[in-house]
C-alpha cells in the first residue's frame, strides 16, 4: 500500500536493528506511552528485534484501558434507561464495568450502537428525535476535537437530544505523574504521534528539561517505533534529554490550531480519574458549563457509585510501567481476552491483551526474531 | 408479506416461488422429506444457517451465500454436494420482491455447483423479530476420496496452501453495512469452491486438509488445525495475500484482515511434495486463479502458529476472541 509498506520494509528494519546494536553500551529502559505503538509493538514483533538492554515499557496510553471504573458504570446506566441510544466506539463496548459489559447490555435490549464519527451519533439524534442519542466519548487529545465537533454542532443546530458522557484524558500530565513517582525506571519516553498531531510537542518540552528525559514524537508503523528507540537511545548515550520529532510527516511542534481552538471552545481542563492509576490533576477535559445541555452527567443525574477493581487484577501497575503482563499470576490463566480481571486484557490496545494475542511467554523465552 | 398461518398464502409461497425455482422430480413429489439413494458408499452432511445483513452486497446476496456455504462445507470434507434442504425464516413486512432475489439467486447458485435443493420448510416471525430472511442449508454429498480429508491428517512437512486474497467478503459486508464509503465498492468473493477441490483430487494430490476461511478467517482456521493436527504452523504474512482496497479499509478499521470473513477461499494442506502441481491445478481454476503458498507445517511448537511479521520478525497468530471491533483511534 502507497505511503504504508514504505514503513514496513523488513530490509530497513534490519538496518535501523543494527544501528541499534551499534549504538548502544549500556541498559536503557524506555516507555511508549501509546497503545496503538504496544498493539505494533507486538503485533509485528519489534521489541524481538531490538538489542539486549534495551527495554520497553508499555506506557498508560489505552483509552480504553484507563476509563474509570464508575465511569463505564454510569454509561451502563444511562444505556439500559428506556428512550436511549447509547453509542460508542466498538473498544468501549467490551470493557467490564463493576457487574457488566455495554454488550451484555446490547444482549439484553438495550440500544447500543457502535459508530465510527461522533457526528454520526448526531446525525443518529437528528433521525430521532423522540429517542434520546448519547455517545460516550472516551480518548486522548485525539478523539477529542472529532467529539468536541459533535457537541459544538448539537449546540448550534439546536439537536436537543445529543449529549455526550465525556471521559477525556490528557497526556502531558500523565507523564509528569509517571517521572514523578519515586519507583519510576522509565529513562525515555516515545510521545504518541496523533496526540501531536492535534497538539503538537511545546507541552512536552518543559517535561524533558525538568526530568532530564529524552522524549521522542513516534509514529505506529515499525519503522517509525524502531527510528523512535533509535532517537531515544541516541540522546541517552549521549546523555542529551530533548524533545525530538521521528514523526515529522505529520506533526508541527505548535499542532494543530484549528482543532485545539475547537478543543477548547467546548471542553474544559479539570481532574480526571485514571483506571488503574488513580486521580490526576489537571490531566482530563470536561464539558464547559456553557454545553451542559448536552452533557450526559447533568441531563441524566447518573449518580457515582462504589466501584471495587479485582484485588487479583495488576494492570494499574502495568499501566505505569511497574511490571509487565507475563509478571501477573493471572496472565492467561484466571485472566483472558475472554474472561478479563481488568482494562488490560479487554482493550484491543491493551499491553496485556496484546501479549495474549502475540506472544504468550516473554521474548526471550521464544528465542527473539528471525 | 404475510404469510406466516400456514394456510393459502404460505401454500402458494412454497408452491409458486420455492416450488418454481427449485424445480425437480425429488421436491415436486412434495411430501415431508426427499427420499434417494445414497449415491456412493460414503457420503458427507452438513448444515449451516445464513443470518446476513444486509441481505444484497456486492459481489452477491443471502442467498448465493446459503448454497455456496454449504456446497463448499461438503467440498472441504472431500465431498460433491448432491442434495440441498432450504429453511426459511422471513420477517413478516419483506418485499416480495427480495425474497424473490433471494430464491432466483439460489437457484443460479444451485445450478453452477449442480446440486438439487429437496426438501426445505419456511416460517414467518413477526415483524421487527427477523433480519429480513435468515436461510438455512443442509447438504449431503458423495465423498469423492476414501482419504480422511482433516485436521488430524496434517502432518509436519505439508505445504499450507491459500486459494486466494482474503478478508473481501467481510469488508464488503462491513462496508455497507456501516455505511462506509471506501473508494471504489469492495466485492464479495462469495463462489462455489466445489470444482477446483474436485480437480485437485482428481489430480491425484494427496490433500492432508481443507478449510474454508469463512467467519474468522484465515487465523482462525490455522489455529484449529495447529491445535487440531498437533502440528506447528509456520505462515510467512507477506505471502498472504490482500487487494488494496480491502488493506486500505482494514487499516481505517484496525481490523487485521487474516481474521475477516471469506466466503470463497480455502486453505489446502497438501504433503510438500504435490504443492507445486496442487498450486498449477487451482490456478486454472477463476476462483482460485490467485492460489499460493503461505507456510508449512512443522514440529516445534505443537498446537502453535507462528507469523512471520512484514519486518521479519516472529510472533504468535491467536484465535481472536469475539468480533474484531474497530478501534478507538
Amino acid at each position: 500500500m502507497r505511503f504504508m509498506d514504505e514503513y514496513r520494509d523488513a530490509g530497513a528494519a534490519r538496518e535501523y536493528a543494527a544501528a541499534l546494536a551499534r549504538t548502544v553500551t549500556r541498559p536503557w529502559t524506555l516507555m511508549e506511552v501509546c497503545g496503538g505503538q504496544t498493539h505494533a509493538i507486538v503485533k509485528f514483533g519489534i521489541d524481538t528485534l531490538l538489542p539486549e538492554g534495551v527495554t520497553l515499557l508499555h506506557g498508560p496510553g489505552c483509552p480504553v484501558c484507563v476509563t474509570p471504573l464508575e465511569v463505564i458504570d454510569r454509561a451502563i446506566a444511562i444505556a439500559e434507561m428506556p428512550g436511549v441510544i447509547l453509542c460508542s466506539f466498538g473498544d468501549m463496548l467490551r470493557v467490564p464495568g463493576s457487574h457488566q459489559d455495554l454488550l451484555s447490555v446490547k444482549a439484553g435490549g438495550g440500544d447500543v450502537r457502535i459508530v465510527y464519527s461522533p457526528l454520526d451519533a448526531v446525525k443518529l439524534a437528528r433521525e430521532n428525535p423522540e429517542r434520546e442519542v448519547v455517545f460516550f466519548g472516551v480518548g486522548f487529545e485525539t478523539t477529542a476535537p472529532a467529539n468536541a465537533m459533535a457537541v459544538y454542532q448539537a449546540a448550534r443546530e439546536g439537536v436537543a437530544n445529543f449529549s455526550m458522557l465525556a471521559s477525556h484524558v490528557l497526556v502531558p500530565p500523565a507523564i509528569e505523574a509517571l517521572l514523578a513517582s519515586p519507583t519510576c525506571r522509565i529513562q525515555a519516553f516515545l510521545a504518541a504521534g496523533h496526540v501531536c498531531t492535534v497538539m503538537g510537542y511545546t507541552e512536552y518540552e518543559p517535561l524533558a528539561r525538568k526530568h532530564q528525559v529524552p522524549i521522542v514524537v513516534t509514529g505506529f508503523e515499525p519503522l517509525d517505533v524502531l527510528q523512535g528507540v533509535l532517537m531515544c537511545v541516541r540522546q541517552l548515550e549521549e546523555g542529551r534529554a530533548e524533545v525530538e520529532n521521528q514523526y515529522a510527516r505529520s506533526v508541527r511542534r505548535e499542532g494543530n490550531a484549528p482543532a485545539r481552538e475547537l478543543m477548547r471552545e467546548v471542553f474544559e481542563i479539570v481532574p480526571r480519574k485514571w483506571r488503574g492509576v488513580g486521580e490526576i490533576p489537571r490531566s482530563g477535559l470536561g464539558l464547559r458549563a456553557a454545553y451542559r445541555a448536552h452533557d450526559a452527567e447533568h441531563r441524566f443525574g447518573v449518580a457515582a457509585t462504589e466501584v471495587a477493581e479485582p484485588e487479583e487484577c495488576i494492570s494499574g501497575l502495568v499501566l505505569q510501567g511497574l511490571k509487565t503482563p507475563h509478571e501477573c499470576p493471572a496472565f492467561g490463566t484466571r485472566c483472558t481476552p475472554e474472561k478479563p480481571l481488568g482494562a488490560t486484557m479487554v482493550s484491543s490496545e491493551g499491553a496485556c491483551a496484546a501479549y495474549h494475542r502475540y506472544r504468550r511467554q516473554p521474548a526471550a523465552a521464544r528465542g527473539g526474531g528471525s | 408479506m404475510a404469510h406466516g398461518g400456514g394456510g393459502k398464502l404460505m401454500r402458494h409461497l412454497v408452491e409458486r416461488l420455492f416450488g418454481a425455482a427449485f424445480a425437480n422430480p425429488l421436491l415436486d413429489a412434495r411430501h415431508d422429506g426427499a427420499t434417494f439413494a445414497a449415491p456412493g458408499a460414503r457420503i458427507a452432511m452438513t448444515t449451516d444457517s445464513y443470518v446476513v445483513r444486509p441481505l444484497f452486497f456486492p459481489g452477491g446476496d443471502i442467498g448465493a451465500l446459503a448454497v455456496n456455504g454449504t456446497v463448499n462445507d461438503l467440498a472441504m470434507c472431500g465431498a460433491r454436494a448432491r442434495y440441498l434442504s432450504a429453511g426459511f425464516i422471513l420477517e413478516e413486512g419483506l418485499p416480495m420482491e427480495d425474497l424473490w432475489r433471494v430464491v432466483a439467486s439460489m437457484a443460479r447458485a444451485a445450478a453452477a455447483s449442480e446440486v438439487q435443493i429437496v426438501t426445505g420448510d419456511t416460517k414467518v416471525v413477526d415483524r421487527g423479530k427477523g433480519d429480513g430472511i435468515y436461510v438455512n442449508t443442509a447438504g449431503v454429498g458423495a465423498l469423492a476420496t476414501g482419504a480422511q480429508i482433516g485436521p488430524a491428517s496434517v502432518r509436519p512437512g505439508d505445504a499450507v496452501l491459500l486459494s486466494g486474497d482474503v478478508g473481501r467478503h467481510g469488508m464488503a459486508v462491513m462496508a455497507l453495512r456501516e455505511g462506509l464509503a471506501f473508494e471504489g465498492a469492495i466485492q464479495s468473493d462469495c463462489a462455489p469452491l466445489v470444482e477446483p477441490v474436485m480437480a485437485l483430487l482428481e489430480g491425484g494430490i494427496d490433500v492432508h486438509c481443507l478449510r474454508d476461511a469463512t467467519r474468522g478467517g484465515v487465523a482462525s482456521v490455522l489455529v484449529e488445525v495447529a491445535e487440531q493436527s498437533g502440528t506447528h504452523l509456520q505462515v510467512d504474512e507477506l505471502a498472504v495475500p490482500v487487494r488494496e482496497e480491502v488493506r486500505g479499509a482494514c487499516e481505517v478499521l484496525g481490523f487485521d484482515p487474516l481474521y475477516v470473513a471469506n466466503e470463497g477461499r480455502f486453505l489446502a494442506f497438501v504433503p510438500e511434495a504435490d504443492a507445486g502441481r496442487a498450486l498449477s491445478i487451482l490456478r486454472q481454476h477463476r476462483v482460485c486463479e490467485g492460489a499460493c503458498r503461505i507456510g508449512s507445517a512443522g514440529g516445534d511448537d505443537p498446537g502453535v502458529v507462528t507469523l512471520r511479521s512484514a519486518i521479519g520478525a516472529n510472533r504468535i497468530l491467536d484465535m481472536l476472541s469475539g468480533e474484531q471491533l474497530p478501534r478507538i483511534c
